[in-house]
Order: C-alpha cells, then sequence, then structure tokens
C-alpha cells in the first residue's frame, strides 16, 4: 500500500489520475473502518489533508460552496443558518469525536444509503450539486444524479469531489432519524424536509430506505399541490391533518427499504411516514411563524 | 455515595459483627483504588498493552459456517509470506486437544468439523498484525457446508437434524442434544389438584435475546517462552488457575511449567472465565521461540468469547383472590450453542432460582439448556437468574393486572424473608428484605416530566420528537441472585500476607491469585488488612499463580472468598506477631489488637511498636478460605441446600416512550439492594449502577443477533449497549443487614443489580404502551408495527 | 514509511509505518505510548480519544500518514509537572473508575469539553460524552466527575484569576 500526501489540489488530481484506484482519505472516518475490519486493501491512500481549499467553505448569499472536507462540527456551529438542515443532520452524524472529522464529502463518497447528510441535501433542492474534478477538468453533478446504487456513486475513477454546492435556505428545513440507542447511531431510516417558498416547491430526502438515498417525489408533489390549493404559502393557514397523513403515506409509499439487523421493511416504512408528518408540522409551524414576522 | 435512607439504623439492628478497628481506609470506607492514579495516567498496563522484544503477533483463521466439516487444510501459502513464523493447525497441539470449563469438549482448533461460526481452525504468528492476517487470510479450507442445528425444535429432534456432537463423545449428563437439565419440584408439584386452588391463572411465554459481556478491552495477552521449556503467560482473565489447568494438558506442559500473571483486565463480566487466546499464544510461542502477543479486535471479540444464554422459558402462574401464589408452573431452555462452557451451572441456576424471592407452595420447573450450532454461551453477570428474573417478574405483573392489585403490593404480599423456604428446600437463614427493598424503592419521588431539550426525549439527539407520542411509564421488579459457587462446588480462595518494616513503618503486602477485572477487589484487600493490622501502608502483589487459587471473579464472589481469605490470613499474621511478643515479653493479655501500628491491650494500652516488635524479620502467613459446604441439587426434585448465600435487588423504572416511533428513553433508575455490609460503600454504588446499566441495556438494545448459525452484527455499530444519553440518573439505597455466616457480614453485590432492572424497564414500557411484550431486547418494532397484543 | 510528528509537546518519529496504520497503533505499538485505548477500531466507543491540533478526535480512524507534522495530545500528555489535571484528579475521587479501558478516552473528551464549556449542564455533558462508551459504571459517577472537575476548574480560576 502506498501513502499518497498531495500538498495541492492539482497534485492531488494528478496522482488520482496515475492511480485512479488510490482511495481518498479526509476525516477517515469511513475508510480506516474499512482498513481496521480487514474490509478493504487499496493500492494507496490518498490523504487529502493537507489540500487546504477543501476544507473551508464559501458563500455568495444565495449558495454555499462547502468544501469536501469541512468537519461535520464545522457546520453545526458556522451553517446552522444558511443549511439548516444539513446542519441538524451533522448533529446527528457518529459522536463529536467523528463530527471532528467527517465530513460531507466523505458521506458522498461512500455513498452509503445510510449516510445522514443525503437527505437533507436531496431535500435542499435541485440546485445542490457535486463538484467533480479530475485532471480532465471540473463538472456539476447534480444531487439527484449522483447516487448509482448501494456505496456507488456518478463519479469517473479518476474524480475527486472539490465541494458541494448547496443553496442556501429560503424555507424552513428538517431533518430526522431513528436509532435504537439516543445518541451515536447509524440511522434505522432517515427522512428530511426542506420547504421552498421561493419556487412552491417541496424538497424530501430519504435515508437507509432504499438502496440508495433517495427524494419522494410523488410527495413533494402532493404537499405543494395542497399547499397550492389551499392559497397556504400566502396564508400561513392550518394545515389539515388530512393532508399530512397523506404526505406521510406517499413518503412511505417511495422508500423500498430491506429487512435487516438495524431494523425491518415495514417498521421502515412506519417510522418515515410518521417523521415525514412530524417535520411537517414543525416547518408549517416555523413557516407560520415567519409570515407572521415579516407581516408584523 | 448517593445512598439515601436510614441504613445506619438497619445496620445497628442487624450489626453481628464488631469492626476490629475504624481505620479511615479500612473495611467500610471508600478507599481510593490503589491502581487509580495508573489508571488515570494512562500508565495502566492493560494485556494489549504489553510488549517484549522481538515479540511477534499471533492471530486466529475463524471458520465462516456454522456447521461444517473439514475436508483439508493448507497452509502452504500462508507458511510462504515473509515475516510469516508459524502456521498451526490441531495437528500441532502437543497434548490434548480439546478443553472446558466443567465438560472438555471444545477444540482447541478445530479436528474435523466446525460447530460454531468464528470457531477457530488455525493460528498464525507473524512479526507485524498485517503480515498475520494476510497470512490468515492465506490459509485454503476446504468445508462440506452442512444444515446447521439452530432452533429448539431442532436440537430437541436429533433423530432429524443430527448431533452437535457425535454421540459417544457426550459427557457429564449430555444426552442428545441436551447438554444439562434440572428439575426442582417443591409442595408436591403442579398437580390438579393444586392448578383447583387457585382463582387466577396467567400464563406467559417469554423471551430472551443473546447478550454480549462487551467488556472494553479486548482479549489479549503475551506469551513468553520460558527456558525451563515452559510458558509465562500474561493475560487478562478471571480466574488464573483455572486457565492453567485446562492450558496445561493441551500444552503437554506440567501444571507448574505453566505460570500465568494478571495483566491489566479491561472489564470482564463472565465473558473472561473461558479460555480465549491464552492457549493459541502459548502454542504460538513454544513453536516459535519467541514471545507472542495475540489481541482480538472488537469483531474478533465477538466471536472469542461465551455469551449470556438466550433463553424460552414458558411459565404459568396460579393464585388466589387475595394475592396470594399457590404454585408455579415453568419450563426454561437455554440455547447452549456449539460448546458445554458454563452451561451446566447456568442452568442449575435458573432452575433453582427460576421463582424468583417469593414464597410459592407448589413449584413444578425444569430448566435445560442445549447444544445447538449457534455461538457457545455461557457465564454473564446474573448467570441464569437473569433470564429467569425477566420472565417471572413479567408473570407477576400480569398477575397483578389480573386480579386488579398494585404491582408492587402483589410482589411484598408474597416475597420471601428471612427463614422463607426456597423451592430447593433450602431455608433463608440470613436477611432477606424483599418487601423493604421495594418499599424503598416505590417511596422515592418520582422524577420530573420531560423538559423542551430534545436530549431529554426519546431519540434525543436524532431530532425524532419535539415532544409528540411520548408517554411515561414507570415499573417495579425484584430479584434474587444466589452468591459463590454452588451445588456443592468446593469453593475456596487463599490469601498471603506478609507484615514486614519498610522504612521504619510496619507494612503489610497481600498477595492473592483474584483477578482485579475492575471491581475493586484490590481496594476492598487493601482496606481489610488495614482493618486487621492496624496498618497504614499496604502493598497489593500482582495476581498470579505464584499462590494458591483464589476461584473466579465471578459469581459476586471475591469480595466474601478472597475478602475473606484475606481476612483469615491477616489474623494469622496478628496471632503469630502476639506469640512473637508473648515469647519475648511474656505477655498474657487475651486483649490484645493492632492499631496504628502498635499492638494494644485493651486494658493496659500500648505494648510494643510492631516495628519493634519484628526488628528486620517479617512475618508471612498463608490461608484458605472456604464458605460452608453446599450441596447439589438432586437430579429429579432440585431438592438440596444448594446456594451459600443470597443477593437481592429491586429497582424502579421511568421511562418515556415515543409510542408511535417505538423509540424509549430511560428516564429514572432507582435500586435499593441490601448488601450485608458495604465494604467500600463507593464500590458498591459504583456495581449497582453498572450493573443497572447492563440490565437496562439488555431491556431495549442489546442482542447478537443469529440466522442460521450466522452472527450478524459483530461490531460496536450493530451491537449497541447504552451510552451516557442512555443511562438516566440512578438513585441507590444501600441497605446493610449482616449475613451472620459471611466475613463482615457482607453480601455479594455485583451481579444481583443486573436481574431486576430489565423486567423493571420493560414493566415501565408496557405501563406507557398497554402492550404485554414478551421479548427483550424491546425494539422499536415491537412498540410499533409488530405490536403484541395488548394486556 | 517514517512518519515525524509532536506527540505530548516532543518531537517524536515511527519508522517502518505499515502505510495502513492508524495514529492509535503508531502510539501503542510505536512510540511507547499506551494509554489511548484499543477497544472498537471504529470510531464507535472513543476509547481512543487524543487531541489533534486541539481538536478531540478518534485515533483508530487517523491514518498514521495524516498526522505528519502535527500535533497530539493524548492522556499521558494530560497531567502538569504540579501533578493530575482536575479532570483525572475528579475521575479517581468520584469513584468514576472501574476497570479503566474507557478512562484515557472520556479524560481528553472530558477535558476538551471544560475547555470549551467551563460549566456544562447536565445535557452539555451528556451530549459531549456520547461518544465514549463505558460499561463498567453506569455513567453515574462519571457524571459526578465531570461536575466535580467543572467545579475545581471554575474555583482555581478564580483564586487563579
Amino acid at each position: 500500500m502506498e501513502f499518497l500526501r498531495p500538498a495541492t489540489w492539482d497534485e492531488a488530481l494528478t496522482l488520482k489520475a496515475e492511480l485512479p484506484q488510490a482511495v481518498p482519505i479526509a476525516g477517515g472516518t469511513d475508510v480506516m473502518v474499512e482498513l481496521n475490519f480487514d474490509r478493504r486493501r487499496p493500492p494507496a491512500l490518498l490523504d487529502l489533508g493537507g489540500v487546504a481549499e477543501l476544507g473551508g467553505w464559501e458563500s455568495d448569499g444565495a449558495v454555499v460552496r462547502l468544501g469536501a472536507s469541512v468537519p461535520y462540527t464545522r457546520i453545526i456551529e458556522e451553517l446552522s443558518g444558511p443549511l439548516p438542515g444539513l446542519a441538524l443532520a451533522a448533529r446527528t452524524v457518529g459522536s463529536p469525536q467523528i463530527r471532528n472529522r467527517g465530513s460531507v464529502g466523505g458521506n458522498l463518497g461512500a455513498a452509503s444509503p445510510a449516510g445522514d447528510s443525503h437527505p437533507p441535501l436531496l431535500a435542499a433542492g435541485r440546485g445542490v450539486q457535486v463538484e467533480a474534478a479530475s485532471v480532465r477538468g471540473t463538472r456539476l453533478i447534480p444531487i439527484d444524479a449522483f447516487y448509482l446504487g448501494v456505496k456507488r456513486h456518478a463519479l469517473e475513477p479518476d474524480e475527486l469531489i472539490r465541494a458541494v454546492r448547496i443553496p442556501v435556505a429560503d424555507g424552513p428545513q428538517q431533518f430526522s432519524k431513528i436509532g435504537t440507542r439516543n445518541a451515536m447511531v447509524i440511522a434505522v431510516c432517515a427522512f428530511a424536509l426542506a420547504l421552498h417558498p421561493d419556487d412552491r416547491t417541496v424538497g424530501t430526502g430519504l435515508g437507509s430506505a432504499a438502496p440508495t438515498p433517495r427524494r419522494a417525489v410523488e410527495a413533494e408533489e402532493f404537499l405543494a399541490g395542497a399547499l397550492a390549493e389551499g392559497g397556504l404559502w400566502e396564508s400561513g393557514g392550518a394545515l389539515d391533518g388530512a393532508v399530512a397523513r397523506r404526505f406521510g403515506e406517499l413518503v412511505a409509499a417511495a422508500a423500498s427499504p430491506i429487512d435487516d439487523v438495524r431494523g425491518s421493511a415495514q417498521y421502515r416504512r412506519h417510522a418515515l411516514a410518521v417523521m415525514a408528518r412530524r417535520t411537517l408540522a414543525w416547518c408549517w409551524a416555523e413557516y407560520g411563524e415567519r409570515l407572521e414576522r415579516s407581516a408584523a | 455515595m448517593g445512598a439515601p435512607g436510614p441504613r445506619g439504623v438497619l445496620r445497628g439492628e442487624k450489626n453481628l459483627e464488631k469492626i476490629t478497628t475504624d481505620h479511615p481506609h479500612g473495611v467500610g470506607a471508600s478507599a481510593a483504588r490503589p491502581d487509580g492514579i495508573l489508571k488515570v495516567r494512562g500508565e495502566f498496563a492493560y494485556s494489549s498493552d504489553l510488549w517484549a522484544e522481538d515479540m511477534l503477533w499471533g492471530t486466529a483463521l475463524r471458520a465462516p459456517h456454522a456447521r461444517a466439516r473439514i475436508r483439508s487444510v493448507d497452509v502452504s501459502a500462508a507458511l510462504a509470506l515473509p515475516g510469516v513464523h508459524a502456521v498451526l493447525t490441531h495437528e500441532d497441539v502437543p497434548g490434548r486437544r480439546t478443553y472446558g470449563l466443567e465438560i472438555e469438549d471444545q477444540p482447541v482448533l478445530a479436528v474435523d468439523q466446525v460447530r460454531y461460526h468464528g470457531e477457530p481452525v488455525a493460528v498464525v504468528a507473524a512479526d507485524h498484525p498485517e503480515t498475520a492476517r494476510r497470512a490468515a487470510a492465506a490459509i485454503a479450507v476446504d468445508y462440506e457446508v452442512l444444515e446447521p442445528i439452530c432452533t429448539e425444535e431442532q436440537a430437541l429432534d436429533p433423530a432429524r437434524y443430527g448431533y452437535v456432537h457425535a454421540p459417544a463423545e457426550y459427557r457429564g449428563k449430555a444426552a442428545g442434544n441436551v447438554l444439562h437439565r434440572q428439575r426442582v419440584v417443591s409442595g408436591g408439584g403442579v398437580t390438579d389438584a393444586v392448578r383447583a386452588r387457585a382463582d387466577v391463572v396467567v400464563r406467559g411465554e417469554y423471551r430472551v435475546g443473546m447478550q454480549d459481556q462487551a467488556f472494553l478491552g479486548p482479549e489479549s495477552g503475551l506469551a513468553v517462552p520460558a527456558e525451563d521449556g515452559g510458558v509465562d503467560l500474561y493475560v487478562a482473565t478471571q480466574w488464573l488457575h483455572v486457565d492453567r489447568r485446562q492450558m496445561a494438558p493441551v500444552l503437554g506442559l506440567p501444571e507448574e511449567k505453566v505460570r500465568i500473571s494478571l495483566a491489566g483486565v479491561g472489564g470482564a463480566f463472565g465473558g473472561r472465565e473461558d479460555l480465549s487466546m491464552q492457549i493459541h499464544a502459548c502454542l504460538l510461542a513454544q513453536r516459535t521461540g519467541r514471545p507472542v502477543k495475540v489481541v482480538y479486535g472488537r469483531e474478533e471479540s465477538f466471536f472469542g468469547h461465551v455469551h449470556r444464554h438466550p433463553a424460552t422459558l414458558r411459565y404459568e402462574h396460579g393464585a388466589t383472590r387475595d394475592g396470594r401464589l399457590v404454585y408455579v408452573d415453568a419450563r426454561i431452555v437455554l440455547d447452549g450453542g456449539a460448546y458445554a462452557s458454563s452451561s451446566p451451572a447456568v442452568v442449575g441456576n435458573a432452575a433453582s432460582l427460576g421463582v424468583g424471592p417469593y414464597e410459592v407452595p407448589h413449584v413444578s420447573m425444569e430448566a435445560l439448556a442445549l447444544y445447538t450450532n449457534n455461538p457457545p454461551c455461557g457465564a454473564m453477570r446474573g448467570f441464569g437468574a437473569v433470564q429467569a428474573c425477566f420472565a417471572y417478574e413479567s408473570q407477576l405483573d400480569r398477575l397483578a393486572a389480573a386480579l386488579d392489585m398494585d404491582p408492587v403490593e402483589l410482589r411484598q404480599r408474597n416475597a420471601v424473608r428471612e427463614g422463607s423456604l426456597m423451592p430447593t428446600g433450602q431455608r433463608i437463614d440470613s436477611p432477606a428484605p424483599v418487601a423493604e427493598l421495594l418499599r424503598r424503592v416505590k417511596a422515592l419521588p418520582l422524577p420530573p416530566a420531560a423538559g423542551p431539550d430534545v436530549r431529554e426525549l426519546p431519540g434525543a439527539l436524532s431530532n425524532s420528537t419535539h415532544g409528540e407520542g411520548v408517554v411515561r411509564g414507570v415499573g417495579y421488579a425484584v430479584g434474587i441472585k444466589n452468591v459463590g459457587f454452588s451445588e456443592g462446588f468446593d469453593d475456596y480462595s487463599t490469601a498471603r500476607v506478609r507484615l514486614e518494616v519498610i522504612g521504619g513503618e510496619p507494612a503489610a503486602m497481600v498477595h492473592t491469585a483474584a483477578a482485579e477485572v475492575g471491581q475493586g477487589g484490590v481496594t476492598v484487600h487493601g482496606q481489610i488488612a488495614r482493618t486487621e493490622l492496624g496498618v497504614e501502608r499496604v502493598t497489593i502483589h500482582p495476581a498470579d499463580t505464584g499462590v494458591g487459587s483464589a476461584g473466579s471473579t465471578s459469581a459476586s464472589r471475591q469480595t466474601y472468598m478472597t475478602g475473606g481469605a484475606v481476612r483469615l490470613a491477616c489474623e494469622a499474621v496478628r496471632e503469630a506477631l502476639f506469640a512473637r511478643g508473648r515469647a519475648r515479653y511474656g505477655w498474657t493479655h487475651d486483649d490484645l489488637s493492632l492499631a496504628g501500628g502498635k499492638v494494644v491491650s485493651a486494658a493496659d494500652g500500648v505494648l510494643a511498636g510492631v516495628a519493634e516488635l519484628l526488628g528486620g524479620e517479617y512475618v508471612e502467613e498463608t490461608r484458605v478460605y472456604r464458605h460452608r459446604p453446599t450441596q447439589p441439587l438432586h437430579p429429579e426434585t432440585g431438592q438440596g441446600f444448594g446456594h451459600v448465600q443470597y443477593s437481592f435487588c429491586a429497582h424502579r423504572a421511568v421511562v418515556d416512550v415515543d409510542v408511535e416511533l417505538g423509540l424509549v428513553r430511560v428516564v429514572e433508575l432507582a435500586a435499593a439492594q441490601d448488601v450485608g455490609r458495604a465494604v467500600n460503600p463507593s464500590a458498591v454504588v459504583g456495581q449497582i449502577h453498572g450493573g443497572s446499566v447492563q440490565g437496562l441495556g439488555l431491556a431495549v438494545m442489546e442482542e447478537i443477533q443469529v440466522s442460521e448459525g450466522k452472527v450478524r452484527n459483530p461490531s460496536f455499530t450493530d451491537y449497541l449497549i447504552p451510552t451516557i444519553l442512555d443511562t438516566p440518573p440512578q438513585p441507590v439505597d444501600v441497605l446493610e443487614l449482616a449475613d451472620p455466616h459471611a466475613p463482615y457480614g457482607l453480601r455479594g453485590a455485583g451481579e444481583a443489580p443486573t436481574l431486576s432492572s430489565t423486567p423493571a424497564v420493560v414493566s415501565a414500557i408496557r405501563a406507557a404502551t398497554g402492550l404485554t411484550l414478551d421479548r427483550v431486547p424491546v425494539r422499536p418494532e415491537h412498540l410499533t408495527v409488530q405490536r403484541p397484543p395488548t394486556g | 514509511m517514517r512518519i515525524g510528528f509532536t506527540a505530548n509537546g516532543r518531537p517524536v518519529v515511527a519508522d517502518d509505518v505499515w502505510e495502513g496504520e492508524s495514529l492509535l497503533y503508531v502510539l501503542r505499538e510505536r512510540l511507547g505510548l499506551p494509554g489511548s485505548k484499543n477497544a472498537c477500531e471504529q470510531g464507535e466507543c472513543g476509547s481512543c480519544t487524543v487531541y489533534l491540533d486541539g481538536s478531540p478526535v478518534c485515533s483508530c480512524l487517523v491514518a498514521a500518514g495524516q498526522v505528519a507534522g502535527r500535533e497530539v495530545r493524548t492522556v499521558e500528555g494530560l497531567a502538569g509537572e504540579d501533578g493530575l489535571d482536575p479532570v483525572q484528579q475528579a475521575f479517581l475521587d468520584a469513584g468514576a473508575v472501574q476497570c479503566g479501558f474507557c478512562t484515557p478516552g472520556l479524560l481528553v473528551q472530558t477535558h476538551a469539553l471544560l475547555e470549551r464549556d467551563p460549566h456544562p449542564s447536565d445535557a452539555g455533558i451528556r451530549e459531549a460524552l456520547s461518544g465514549n462508551l463505558c460499561r463498567c459504571t453506569g455513567y453515574e459517577k462519571i457524571m459526578d466527575a465531570v461536575r466535580l472537575a467543572a467545579a475545581r476548574r471554575s474555583t482555581r480560576t478564580e483564586v487563579d484569576g
């Protein structure tokens, strides 16, 4: 095994092009588990810790460009305002020590259906893009096209994740996750919801509920339709319980979960429906408060 | 120490022994751990921290199948790897090829078949752990995979499903796939006439999942070949001498050439009572002539030790309308897995303690352990009494509901007390304050409702509720555990105590083979020596086989047994010292004691300093302590004086349940326990806290999931133990009602709290949800989509 | 490969490091610093917690090569010349140490918590320590120890200040 330590982004891309099987490592919270448990013996590790720009973020007020290796702790501390859904999810990742090392770039690179950052990225809207770079250039992969299968993603072998571009929240966002323990759990299932008042759409993201993280498109459309139909975007008026229930059912229906050691498929569907109803209630209450505040 | 209540008063009533001194760091004080400073500095040497010049790393190749015949093993590719120094199979075992705590049925390395997922087949020594892993992976084993015997139905029908061990190999009381069976019949058993006397009958079938000890320090040790052809092993274990007894015949060595020293132990809880890496490391050291270190990773640890027996328990309780128990008819089936380990003793406990701390006129009880191709099960804190406690306490709740009676009152009405008869015919001959323990936990104020902080709600950090669906429940349970080895076992411990003068000051050294596994035995030994010898300075000699056996650090027995041995040895040292004084100075007093480094007569005051009396010499005495003998249980009736002492603990659990998502957070877990005498109150409370939380874990999250004999979650990612966010405040009320038969009146304390916390938590969940819940751990599914009937 | 970094204020060098080795392995097996513990090697127990450039991390999940040139502080580096750190002393005094295998990681994590938040709430303590498993104590005396350490630190600060 080789240990490659590029000092610059260009050098990292060159090394990845020369040895596409090299496994990038930043926080190490996924890669090192695989090494320690003898699951993986790549020909090389490509340490991205020396590439400073991956560890920062920038925002133009509309989009946050989140460097691939910004640790979750910083997302919680610095980005709860612009990226509330992601920040909520970040707080549920592993343990404080893991949050000091793990990053969204790593979560994307691992592409586990259980990764906590996927649901809020999916919910944050179609503007979310993964910035994939190689010596051949940079391309922006829409988040909807990023996840291809269990632990498979749309990166080419010579590509590395430079950053994720996430629109700044224009409405309430929530994230909720189920674990059979009150801390330090991998999601039995997870759900993210984002309301997008600017274009009157709804975003969702499901975790640990299918071979890949996925959206509940029908549920999004149903809810957006129901909100528009009732003039609720304008009024912020009370949501009909039947709408919330139907939304929950459609979220559950969007899942294709499995039975595994963490939970049964039937439970996952059930819990997704409950989380969908609850996060909707929380988001809607917040939306109403915002309307009131802006009216006052 | 967090022990409210009038414990001093109770102790005064029953205090049968006068403590010889009130030494500030002696018996009864919350003395500091002698190993504490090393531990907080990171300098305490655990078994995985050992290092020797030129040492090699050992690792095992383990079977990926639950049941398979081995057609061939080819180690040539492994041996050819650079850095590999030895690859051994069963053919390289110089002596006997099997070992076992009670029945020698477990191969050191698989011979012609494997009987459980994870059974070791070969071992490797190499110059780096990665080299050893690669070599193990390069060993080619040709398996013929067989259908595993996994269920009770399969195990009890060997004609159809086969035998885990060839019928000719069954030893002890084993037959077919039944490893051990114990019946207990009292009051003539449960006849139709007896049944007719019950106004109310409740039945239940309960299941307990496979729990893991999950000690944090994985199995590890260092074997060093010695010039005399023997081996020195430094290892984390619970019982040095029983390790040696099993190892020597396998290594082809006389016992005196197998010298074992206790290395730092990172928790045990029963999981180190069986051998793990001991023989493998020694075989590799013998073969290579170099020190060999073996350190299991977490995954291998799950395969490398026995677990708590999963159990199916069928109970029928009959009672009168006014809540008096008439009978209990029960059958407990324990899954012993592939090898016997300590299953026979676990069965004995389940059978003899299976009706709980209750007076029951008629009992018909059968407990058995089965051989299967599941992972071997054996000792874990609570040892057979945990499974039974979940079942009988669930039954008591069910009975209370059927009688429309307060569940605590029902328990108190039937509780054993001093003088009660157990179903084995044994009369309880020391305090048994079961009703009082229940009264105490019930009398505690209830905790306030959860606040707005999501971290205090079920689901906590995961933001799954802001209060929606959260319902509170309260539940109670009480349990009974035996202390010490039972059923006629010759249970003893040995201590050597030396009194000498160091730097002008008298100092004691205590040498035992007792395994300090974290519980604080070393603290207690020092306290006893201070109290008995009136010295300040006590050194604890490292535990090793250079002194006689201390027995196992299990069965809540070490403070009782090795504590008893240390006290005996101290008394002998004291007498020898007094004899010296009589000879030298012609003392004729019969009122001598040691205090403050001096020999003191009650009548005449200080007679001499210990330093003066000893001069440059020392006094050293070795003593063996035995508890009063017990008897084997009659195989068909279970009658007999089977247990030396009983231990009782009661819990009240308060839980919040998110009833829509099936998530649970225990809000408070209160305990009351009688410890006879708190030799170290802080350590006793620590045992109660720790034991209670292991029971909490079994109630709501801990289970090794096995399917078709395959372990599906051998990691801390998927075998979950409670975090600090799962663990509530735990008020503890300690009673001290002395047992006249025990040293200092003490009562073994380590296990009882693990019993009742599980049923108390489940009872609280039942109260919150209205569901029957007859299986632990309770999973979110069981509270939502796979709901059992309400009741 | 050869790795050089700073451990507990002293420059250290490890030779012949296998590229897949963790910082934990290098500390324990190559540098004579076995205080950080190896309980799960997957970031699920916190026993191996060390400071890496001032931030507590699981050293089992840091590749050795990643620490080249950086600063590591382990449990062995908590005590000063004048004796134990208040966190260490509080764990002893509160009876929060049984087998002690989780203790080094808890000490580092608690130390980091109190540096960041000298007066944590109980819920704050539980959240901060939720990545450190203990199997012996049931955590009650660990809570006591953290509260005690916080109280003593604030007293000390007042006296010093």
